[in-house]
């Protein structure tokens, strides 16, 4: 092989690799990439993960929704998580207040923390909670229960074809996974 | 052509020269473990791709068998998963892939007029870590807890919350076979664009050169994606990453995004160079020159760049908003267009051409029609709404099958057969070939065909029992899956008799075939066109 060939390979096999190196890369960039355009197109359901401030907007009593809410829990979480009503009809910017019951059924202390989806996915963004137990870990005591509170309204601004709005919480065991103690980080300050 | 000719009687006298004196050649195991020669690396290749297709068609003919009845007869249920789940990986990694990559170094340099493919001893490295691989995958089989269950597309959570153990043995297994494949692909790129005789220039080189080309561009674009998918699955399940993870920020859709960013591609790698090879054998047994080599060309890299815009059309039913329904249902169906020009270009080919029959035909022309019919249910899943119904039942099994089994496997052993000659020195036999296309053709349409029906009518995929009312047709599907199976025994006697001896092949056995390859003699010596043949 001449010295020129033998160039002319080297440099395309780096070119190849660093192609290669530069997609392995892109994978994980399609990470951070999927949720920045979830979160500007709205489109996979999920909501925001801090309270919401109520804007004071009048009620639009010419309109019904229907809100439907779902809980379930993850393999090995031993709870009881169920909603308080599982449908109501509420008129966008009507500030509602239900709540989760949840209990758990083992004999330790767990750890849970709630994952909220709304569906259709579109409608999310125009789902505010104001108060929601899914901004916090919740932890419970063997054999406790537990209210879990849920402060919401549905935007003025909800499309127009939607007309049932699905929150759906799933829950899940993070025992394991280190938990942050709001009280006691409350009473440090 | 004469010159031709001659540079490769030149050739035969240097091949003299060499044993004589030049490096001598290792016999037994370490001529194979050692050789940097493409032709032995591209035999390693297709008998371990035919290794790896009876291995995967055994797990096939469990899955079939334990089909036969409703109830659970055979197997336990996780047995069957990871049946299903080991034999796609094994015929998508283990069978398919391999069997082009043999194909490609085989014939890329004897096609092009190369003395060998650009990088031989990473090719030597290519080929054996993959026999490794899969080692790993199978003994995962049968590690404690077994061997991955969850599909040969391990979503996410199914692949990290609810999988065995072995799973690491999986992303493992995955990496090596990732980093095979990379390097092959390299290799054929670097060998492409550099090594091509004086006159090859790139609208002349044969479209199997210029589909594996392409071929090759998706593997190095996707390959990494692969590999990092594999690798969060990794994190996620043993160190507690969340990148799949809802609990912890993640998102298991996201999984479904990246694989199948991977995943459609993919499918193009495992089927653009059965079109070259299809492109190959239709002009040869038509006596005609290709209708349309450019617009193939032009077809073939249009296909390569839509497949990266399609892959949310497996998606479906996540739940995805309107907008992007329609835009990947409308992508899907623009890539009918360029595949649409290609069967209608081999069409035109055939139109008043001199045909005949041989093996190689039959198997290329029964490609034609049947990758034809699994592209049009392809057409019907790629409609939206349809594919609400359509989504995880036999009917996507039966869509995916026409089109890698009776398109990307059967174009392979067309290819087989057709180089067979120019391999091997050796005609093959052609009564035995004619047998074993016709039981593959009959058998495979009894196998898969009726596959549609019962997707239509709601029987699910990946499922070991099924309602009794599906259960006549299935009896037909698993003994359309035993007669294709047993079918495959004989392409392996007529390959091993081929090896053996037969009717001594001509330097050209194909009297419409065009091509370097051709110009060398029968078999082909081990070092071709150590000089550059001059291509007019």
């Amino acid at each position: 092989m001449t010295d020129a060939k033998a160039y002319s390979n080297r440099k395309l096999i780096g070119l190849l690799l660093l192609g290669c190196v530069g997609m392995f890369g892109f994978g994980f960039a399609l990470v951070p990439l999927y949720d920045v355009l979830c979160e500007k197109l709205g489109i996979n359901g999920k909501t925001q993960s801090t309270a919401a401030e109520y804007k004071a907007v009048t009620i639009d009593t010419s309109r019904t929704v229907t809100v439907e809410f779902m809980a379930q829990t993850q393999k090995d979480m031993p709870w009881v998580f169920a909603p308080e009503m599982k449908r109501i009809q509420v008129h966008p910017g009507e500030v509602i207040r239900t709540q989760f019951h949840a209990k758990n059924l083992s004999a330790q202390q767990i750890v849970g923390q709630a994952i909220p989806s709304v569906s259709p996915g579109q409608g999310a963004a125009y789902f505010h909670k104001t108060e929601c137990f899914c901004f916090n870990q919740q932890k419970l005591d063997a054999n406790a229960n537990a209210q879990l509170p849920l402060i919401f309204y549905v935007d003025t601004e909800l499309p127009e074809q939607i007309s049932t709005l699905t929150l759906s919480y799933t829950l899940y065991n993070i025992t394991d996974k280190g938990y942050v103690d709001d009280v006691e980080q409350g009473a440090a300050k | 052509m004469n010159a031709i000719t001659r540079e490769a009687d030149m050739d035969a006298t240097h091949i003299g020269e060499h044993s004589t004196h030049h490096e001598e050649h290792p016999t037994g195991i370490k001529r194979w473990l050692f050789t940097t020669n493409h032709k032995d690396i591209g035999t390693l290749y297709l008998w371990f791709s035919f290794i790896m297709f009876l291995t995967g068609g055994a797990m096939a003919m469990v899955i079939r068998a334990e089909l036969f009845q409703p109830g659970l007869q055979l197997v336990e249920p996780n047995f069957f998963n990871q049946m299903t789940t080991v034999h796609g990986l094994i015929m998508v990694f283990g069978a398919v892939m391999p069997a082009f990559t043999g194909l490609a170094n085989w014939l890329i340099p004897m096609m092009i007029g190369a003395p060998d493919m650009a990088l031989p001893r990473m090719n030597n490295w290519s080929f054996w870590i993959l026999p490794f691989a899969f080692a790993i995958l199978i003994s995962s089989l049968f590690m404690e807890g077994g061997g991955p269950n969850f599909g040969w597309t391990f979503y996410a959570p199914l692949s990290t919350a609810y999988s065995p153990d072995s799973t690491a043995l999986f992303v493992f297994s995955v990496h090596i076979m990732g980093i095979s494949s990379i390097m092959g692909a390299i290799n054929v790129i670097v060998t492409i664009v550099n090594m091509r005789a004086p006159g090859m220039s790139w609208m002349k080189l044969p479209l199997f050169v210029w589909t594996w080309l392409i071929t090759a561009f998706l593997l190095i674009a996707v390959m990494p994606v692969l590999a990092g998918t594999v690798t969060m699955v990794l994190t996620d399940k043993f160190f507690g990453t969340s990148f799949f993870d809802a609990a912890g920020g993640g998102d298991p859709v996201m999984f479904q995004h990246i694989f199948w960013f991977f995943g459609h591609p993919e499918v193009y790698i495992m089927i653009l160079p059965s079109f070259g090879i299809i492109s190959a054998i239709v002009p040869a047994f038509s006596r005609k020159k290709l209708f349309g080599y450019s617009s193939m060309v032009y077809a073939t890299a249009s296909i390569a760049i839509l497949s990266f815009l399609v892959w949310a059309h497996h998606m479906f039913t996540t739940g995805m908003p309107v907008f992007a329904e329609l835009f990947f249902m409308y992508c899907t169906m623009l890539i009918a267009v360029p595949t649409g020009v290609k069967v209608f270009n081999w069409v035109a080919t055939l139109w008043r051409g001199s045909l005949t029959f041989e093996t190689p035909m039959l198997f290329a022309l029964a490609f034609i029609i049947l990758f034809t019919i699994g592209g049009f249910s392809g057409l019907m899943l790629a409609i939206t709404p349809v594919d609400f119904q359509y989504h995880d039942t036999y009917f996507v099994v039966a869509h995916f099958h026409y089109v890698l089994v009776s398109g990307a496997i059967f174009s392979i052993m067309a290819a087989a057969y057709y180089w067979l000659p120019k391999w091997t020195g050796h005609m093959y036999s052609e009564k035995l070939g004619k047998l074993h296309f016709w039981c593959s053709v009959i058998s495979v349409n009894v196998l898969f065909f009726p596959m549609h029906f019962l997707g239509l009518a709601g029987m699910p995929r990946r499922i070991p029992d099924y309602s009794i009312q599906f259960a006549d047709v299935n009896q037909i599907v698993s003994i359309g899956g035993f007669a294709f199976g047993l079918s495959q025994l004989i392409f392996l006697v007529v390959v091993i008799k081929c090896i053996r001896g037969g009717e001594p092949a001509p330097n050209k056995p194909w009297d419409g075939a065009e091509g370097l390859e051709w110009t060398l003699p029968s078999p082909a010596p081990y070092h071709s066109f150590s000089t550059p043949p001059e291509v007019k």
